[in-house]
């Protein structure tokens, strides 16, 4: 294999796990050390920068990070980045001194359909830099998704008051109860640009037997998540059926179980494992008495004379085919009717632009999207942008967020009179930590603890008030534990192969045997090679230019636990801990010198 | 207020110090953190983190490799000695000894510190100076069963202990005697010691002029009946060289090249890495195979020799020099005569008897180790002692 470059950008990055994993980049383990040592006002700033949202999402991200956490492949948890965060917005000082000041406008105006988080993300991007920016929402308060289709008692009112606060008070305007029903309208208004983030605001029909005729006890899941949310709805049936296995339909049966519902039943047409539904909301549904049902795809609503009385299910299998691909097909057995007074459906969500019209230079394809680059989020018309679910369908606030960065570059530098497609690097800091021998910048001793449980509220009183939150957080204690179990992924191990006696000292030391010294060789063939089994190939090999032997220094990033023995045992200093940082570009980054080194 | 001047981590680079007021709400309520104290207090290393890779091989007793480790070596980073720790670590893990059937007998210096950092689950003396070779004949006579590992040094075993090695070798202890050979006395800065070559020049550039004394040379001479010579920087040599001396019955003594990273890694010293590289002449590699493992085919015919010891475990020697015969003692010593004119390091399998005795045989002991005979048997009345006084009249 060639020799490592750990000038490249990304080499490093990927070692972080969690911030490579994370759309929006977070620097991860910065924060969980900030947390560590009690600095939790500047933990929530850097996630501020880069995520915009820390005690929404500490709240509600779906967490790419934690699947992708280091700590998960050396033992059986990862670290819980995401309840860590919370941690960072629960206990900060006032913040707002950090914020950036409103500056004097530009005299560039910008409008925003929709006031979710990737038209807020965009928002917060561009108002520092001067642009007159107008956030139109169809409800009265800023926020989209997050604050009409997530219950109370998963995200209170007043945090999402707070950030959405921080946004509107760099000067954005927000006109609420304002919905933009006509594109070519808000054209002819002419603003400098337009940004999209209109979410993907309609849930998917279930269109069998009985829907029409029973169509008051059947209801939309995410219409009737925000009829509760603003308090149009206040008690469902005692026995309810949840159709659908996501997030919303968890979402669904526990707001059902505290609005009256009694008997709340989830009912999936797949395996409980296959459901789309993050484990942590399952097990959150579990813990609140909702049985899930799988195997079970519902044919028909039974109702009398427009009453609904219950659904009737086939019964299936799972049956793959030589490509591996699941079928459901019919098990065989007789058809189930399960009783019900409610059935919330939450079979998925669509988009739709009904309000863009046709001659708005805006084109669409075959399934009703609008055409839109991945990098630049720019649509057919130059002018407009979309992101968020608004871009490609369904996903998560975290993708909103990095979509929004990605758009307001685009925007920024289109204002500016600047190639779109031209993207700049991320700026990239190496820096060592040794602080003397054996002393490191971090604390590389590891720890052995397990995952932390994030405290709960009483079922009993939980169930009882639909905005009580149920997750109480970490306290301080807890957090300081939990973040310590944090490998530090991002200080890495660098390595002066003019500087290696080979001595073994590192190779002996490593408690991971991530180190090999051995003679090159393909990448195939050198992992046949090393100490211990090479178990992830997706995971880097770390290779040298070849040694005074002849031989090479291979290093298994795997499960590298980043505890610096490696260095401490290394008499020469050939082995280093250096960290890791690397600037993602927002609008408005200056653009990096040429002459950027990792070592 | 109590108030301690402590260093943080920091956000950027660079060391950040402050007043940490010991508050409850702060957050550092584990030891580690309230035990930070001022720059520079925490000269430990960390314990090595019990953490282990999640695919590494188990041997026949379920152990890993890392079952095999005792505590963390405090030694110099980048020490020799930490190797031929490793590599000890290793040869146990692979012929899978039950830890408990140790004992690791060591003098004074920086190599008898290092059955610290290995075994930790087996049996220890830490001795004398020089005498871990009468500590460990004691302790194999009181108990045959055991697994001796005699660890030394070249101040502990050529200088204050030279009579000491020089007795346990000639009387055949069944053992593995190893060396840690850095020609320089270490605990005490750098000295020369009684094997640094004549000529070869110290950390401050001073020449050697005494003549050196060659243990492999010597336990040749004095009838040990497995003779090794390696290099801390060689583990692929060293650990099947241990391994094969563990399964060797009689005495074995393996003298291990091992370079003082802080004293005799310099240009002109001949126990440097660079030196001992460059002048290494193995005359072998071995592979030690145990039980029912078949001996690997996919040597060329004629290359390797197979030495069967006597507890049925075979050595597969791959020869580099196809001349050298590891059976005839005498072509050893010129061997290596020869060679260490040239200023050559002879390496590898050097003398093996498969056949060897032993102490025990030596002296007609019974089976039973001593220590597990009852008292009756030990000492079985006056009417034994009248018997025996009278065959002597």
């Amino acid at each position: 294999m060639k020799p490592t470059d750990i000038a490249a950008p990304d080499y490093f990055h990927k070692v972080v796990d969690c911030q490579w994993a994370c759309p929006a980049h977070t620097p991860v383990p910065e924060y969980i050390r900030l947390i560590a040592q009690g600095r939790y006002s500047d933990a929530y700033m850097i996630n501020w920068k880069s995520n915009v949202f820390p005690g929404i999402l500490g709240r509600t991200c779906d967490r790419p990070c934690e699947p992708a956490c280091r700590r998960g492949r050396v033992e059986e948890t990862p670290v819980a980045i995401c309840r860590l965060k919370r941690v960072a917005a629960d206990f900060k000082d006032d913040i707002k001194q950090r914020l950036p000041k409103p500056p004097p406008k530009n005299g560039k105006r910008v409008a925003f359909v929709g006031g979710g988080p990737a038209s807020l993300t965009v928002a917060r991007d561009l108002a520092p830099l001067g642009y007159h920016c107008t956030v139109f929402d169809a409800d009265p308060e800023a926020g989209g998704m997050m604050r009409t289709q997530i219950p109370k008692f998963r995200l209170p009112n007043s945090v999402i008051d707070e950030e959405t606060g921080y946004i509107l008070g760099l000067g954005v305007e927000f006109k609420g109860g304002h919905r933009i029903e006509s594109m070519k309208a808000l054209l002819a208004e002419k603003y400098d640009a337009i940004f999209v983030g209109s979410g993907a605001p309609r849930g998917r029909e279930l269109d069998i037997p009985g829907r029409k005729a029973a169509a008051s006890h059947i209801h939309i899941g995410i219409e009737w998540l925000a009829s509760v949310s603003f308090g149009h709805t206040d008690k469902i049936g005692k026995r309810v059926i949840v159709l659908g296995g996501g997030n919303t339909a968890m979402d669904c049966c526990r707001t059902a179980r505290r609005l009256g519902g009694e008997e709340v039943k989830v009912v999936v047409r797949s395996g409980f494992e296959e459901m789309k539904a993050s484990p942590w909301e399952k097990e959150d549904a579990l813990h609140e008495d909702i049985p899930i049902l799988n195997f079970l795809v519902p044919v028909a609503f039974i109702h009398d004379n427009g009453k609904l009385t219950g659904i009737t299910f086939q019964k299936v299998k799972a049956e793959y085919d030589a490509k591996g691909r699941r079928n459901l097909v019919p098990s065989g057995e007789p058809d189930q009717t399960i009783a019900c007074d409610d059935v919330l459906v939450a079979v998925g969500q669509e988009n739709a632009f009904p309000w863009i019209e046709q001659d708005c230079g805006i084109e669409f394809d075959k399934w009703h999207m609008p055409k839109v680059d991945p990098k630049t989020f720019v649509s057919t018309n130059p002018k407009v942008f979309f992101g968020g679910d608004a871009a490609f369908g369904p996903k998560n606030i975290i993708w909103a967020v990095s979509h929004g960065h990605d758009a307001a570059l685009s925007i920024h530098k289109m204002l500016s009179g600047e190639d779109i497609t031209e993207r700049p690097l991320p700026e990239v800091h190496v820096s060592s930590q040794k602080m003397g021998i054996h002393e490191w910048s971090y604390d590389n001793d590891i720890s052995n603890d397990k995952r932390y449980k994030v405290p709960h509220r009483d079922k009993v009183i939980a169930l009882k008030d639909i905005r009580a939150e149920v997750e109480l957080g970490y306290d301080v204690k807890l957090a300081l534990g939990e973040a310590e179990r944090c490998l530090n992924c991002d200080v890495q191990t660098v390595f002066s192969t003019s500087l290696c006696i080979e001595c073994d000292a590192c190779a002996d030391i490593c408690p991971m045997d991530c180190i090999t010294f051995t003679g090159n060789g393909e990448e195939s063939d050198l992992r046949q090679r090393l100490k211990a089994p090479s178990a992830h190939p997706d995971q880097d090999l770390y290779v040298s230019s070849d040694l005074k032997t002849g031989r090479v220094m291979v290093k298994d990033e795997d499960v590298c636990l980043h505890c610096g023995l490696c260095a401490e045992r290394c008499p020469t200093g050939a082995w280093d801990m250096q960290k890791y940082f690397i600037e993602m570009t927002y609008a408005g980054s200056t653009c990096p010198t040429k002459s950027r080194s990792a070592a | 207020m109590r108030a301690t001047l402590s260093v943080m981590p920091a956000l950027v680079a660079g060391i950040h110090a402050f007043l940490l007021r010991h508050q409850d709400e702060d957050g550092r309520v584990k030891p580690g953190h309230d035990g930070l104290g001022i720059a520079g207090a925490r000269m430990t290393y960390i314990a090595k983190p019990k953490f282990h890779h999640p695919g590494l091989k188990k041997n026949e007793l379920g152990y890993t490799h890392r079952d095999y480790e005792g505590k963390i070596s405090t030694l110099c980073a980048g020490c020799g000695h930490d190797s031929i720790t490793a590599s000890i670590i290793e040869a146990c893990y692979e012929l899978s000894i039950e830890p408990h059937r140790v004992a690791k007998i060591s003098g004074i210096g920086c190599s008898s510190k290092t059955p610290d950092y290995f075994l930790g689950n087996s049996h220890g003396f830490n001795s004398v100076h020089g005498r871990m070779p009468s500590v460990l004949t004691g302790a194999n006579l009181a108990n045959r069963d055991l697994i001796y590992l005699g660890v030394s040094g070249d101040g502990d075993s050529a200088s204050i202990g030279f009579g000491q090695f020089a007795h346990s070798i000639r009387r055949g202890v069944n053992m593995t005697y190893i060396v840690e050979n850095n020609g320089v006395y270490g605990l005490t800065k750098g000295q020369f010691s009684a094997t640094a070559d004549r000529g070869s020049k110290s950390k401050k550039g001073v020449t050697n002029t005494d003549n050196a004394i060659d243990l492999v040379a010597i336990a040749l001479q004095l009838g040990a009946t497995f003779v090794a010579r390696s290099f801390s920087g060689d583990k692929t040599q060293l650990v099947p060289l241990i391994a094969a001396a563990i399964r060797h019955k009689g005495a074995s003594f393996i003298d291990v090249i091992s370079p003082c990273i802080a004293f005799n890694n310099h240009a002109g010293s001949t126990k440097s890495f660079d030196y001992v590289r460059e002048h290494n002449d193995a005359v072998n590699r071995l592979d030690v195979l145990v039980g029912r493992d078949p001996i690997a085919v996919d040597y060329a015919p004629g290359t390797v020799q197979v030495v069967e010891q006597h507890d049925g475990s075979k050595i597969a020697l791959r020869k580099i020099d196809a001349d050298y015969d590891p059976h005839d003692r005498l072509g050893a010593q010129t061997f290596l005569a020869r060679h260490a004119a040239k200023g050559q390091i002879v390496t590898g399998l050097l003398y093996v008897d498969p056949d060897a005795e032993d102490l025990h045989e030596h002296l007609n002991t019974v089976e039973t180790p001593l220590n597990s005979l009852e008292a009756d048997t030990l000492c079985p009345g006056s009417a034994v002692l009248d018997e025996i006084n009278a065959s002597l009249r």
